[in-house]
């Protein structure tokens, strides 16, 4: 029971931030359009790194 | 015009049926008709079976009116290391089983399968006994050495890459654009030489570790797709597969690592006396464990997570029959797994890419020269 209630929380917080990443790299592509390349790049680096943080907490917490 | 449309026609024919057979094996799967099974708990187990290593290959299996069950496949070597040395035998001698009913004599040894673990029985017992906790008490487990299913679809993958790969390689010495197949393969390794290793590592020390990044990729790349084909092989799966590639990875960076980079993990300039020991731990934590950590668990994990989906939504077809009935579940179940699968072919790229990635950057935070102002 309360691993679910904590997968939940992990899967918000998750959600909070991949939206900010998301979000934000298309105002930056918006803004910028000639550097879509590096950011979407870097927006899946750090996308990935908060994957990994995620689906650790999910994997300690089964 | 019109030959190209053919053609293009043909690659979809051979699309359609590829992921129609995929269906089909499945839906093999098929509990028995009639008898009181539990749908929803045969489906789980059939999926975390199937997420798990096997010592045999099987596709599929049914029971035919009888009540017998039938397997379809092949028996793989088992080799494991007991206390009368290395016993080698074929897993077809479990006959299937996984409860550890059968027993196989080997070098005086009782040998039995339990829950895809290799148990050697204590002297003189004949069946296995458990505690409460469900543990076997009269047997100890013995060192798995066996050529399993995952260790297979290593041994393949490896066998085949090595024959694209040379052959691509041996074309250069005749000839300056490859043909054939290497045409399909020489934008990827430029993609992975120009997109991933030169900008993460840097121009002096790129061309040293650009070996085995595109080794990595393509190893990963290409077990991600083999495990969406009916086959049913689940290697990236696998957190021994993934925790292995992430040490080879861990070696690579910390054995390259200069000085500068020692330096900022146990000496960090720039920063009050009192913290750098604090600071010290916290990166060398990063450095050993956090690192190759998020590296293993996040391959592994979308992965796994891939292949349950799809299964629990091809699972719709046998747990929602009775209430949308025979043709309405398995509408709903081809439409909504043929979109996943559509797109764990994008992931099975993406996890590739993210994980060559991820190792450049570590290692050009390694390999990287500081000026010193």
């Amino acid at each position: 029971m309360y691993n679910l209630i904590g997968a939940g929380l992990i899967v918000i917080g998750a959600g909070i931030g991949l939206g900010q990443i998301g979000g934000k790299a298309m105002e930056g592509i918006a803004r910028q359009p000639e550097a879509a390349g590096k950011i979407s790049t870097n927006m899946i680096i750090i996308a990935a790194l908060l994957e990994g943080l995620a689906f650790g907490a999910l994997f300690l917490g089964k | 015009m019109k030959n190209k449309a053919t053609k293009y026609r043909h690659i979809f024919a051979i699309l359609v049926l590829a992921f129609l057979t995929t269906f089909v094996s499945y839906a093999n799967t098929d509990p028995q008709e009639g008898g009181i099974v539990d749908t929803k708990s045969e489906v789980e187990a059939y999926i975390l079976h199937h997420i798990k290593d096997s010592h045999d290959f099987s596709l599929f299996s049914y029971s035919d009116s009888e009540g017998e069950r039938h397997h379809f496949g092949f028996p793989l070597p088992v080799i494991v290391k007991t206390s009368q040395g290395i016993v080698t035998f074929m897993s077809s001698a479990f006959h299937h089983d996984d409860n550890g009913h059968v027993l196989v004599e080997k070098e005086g040894l009782n040998l039995v399968k339990l829950h895809g673990k290799i148990y050697e029985l204590s002297q003189g017992a004949q069946e296995v006994a458990f505690d409460e906790a469900h543990h076997p008490i009269n047997a100890t487990q013995t060192l798995d050495l066996s050529i399993t299913k995952s260790v297979m679809g290593i041994l393949m993958i490896g066998l085949l890459l090595l024959l694209a790969f040379s052959s691509l390689a041996r074309q250069y010495r005749t000839k300056q654009v490859p043909t054939g197949f290497g045409r399909v393969l020489e934008p990827l390794v430029i993609y992975v030489r120009d997109e991933i290793a030169r900008p993460n590592i840097g121009e002096k020390k790129y061309r040293k570790f650009t070996g085995y990044l595109l080794t990595v990729f393509f190893f990963i790349w290409s077990l991600n797709l083999v495990g969406l084909t009916p086959l049913g092989f689940n290697v990236t799966g696998q957190l021994a597969v993934t925790a292995a590639l992430a040490v080879l990875t861990l070696v690579i960076y910390t054995a390259s690592g200069n000085k500068d980079y020692w330096l900022h993990i146990l000496w960090m300039p720039g920063v009050p006396y009192l913290l750098r020991p604090v600071l010290a731990i916290i990166e060398l934590a990063g450095a050993l464990v956090i690192k190759p950590f998020s590296l293993l668990v996040r391959l592994f994990a979308n992965i796994s997570a891939g292949h349950i989906v799809v299964m629990s939504l091809i699972a719709i077809m046998f747990t929602l029959r009775e209430t949308l009935g025979v043709v309405g579940a398995t509408s709903l179940s081809f439409v909504l797994s043929f979109f996943i699968t559509l797109i764990e072919v994008l992931v099975a790229f993406l996890q590739a890419y993210i994980f060559t990635m991820l190792s450049a950057l570590f290692i050009g935070m390694a390999v990287a020269e500081h000026d010193h102002h």
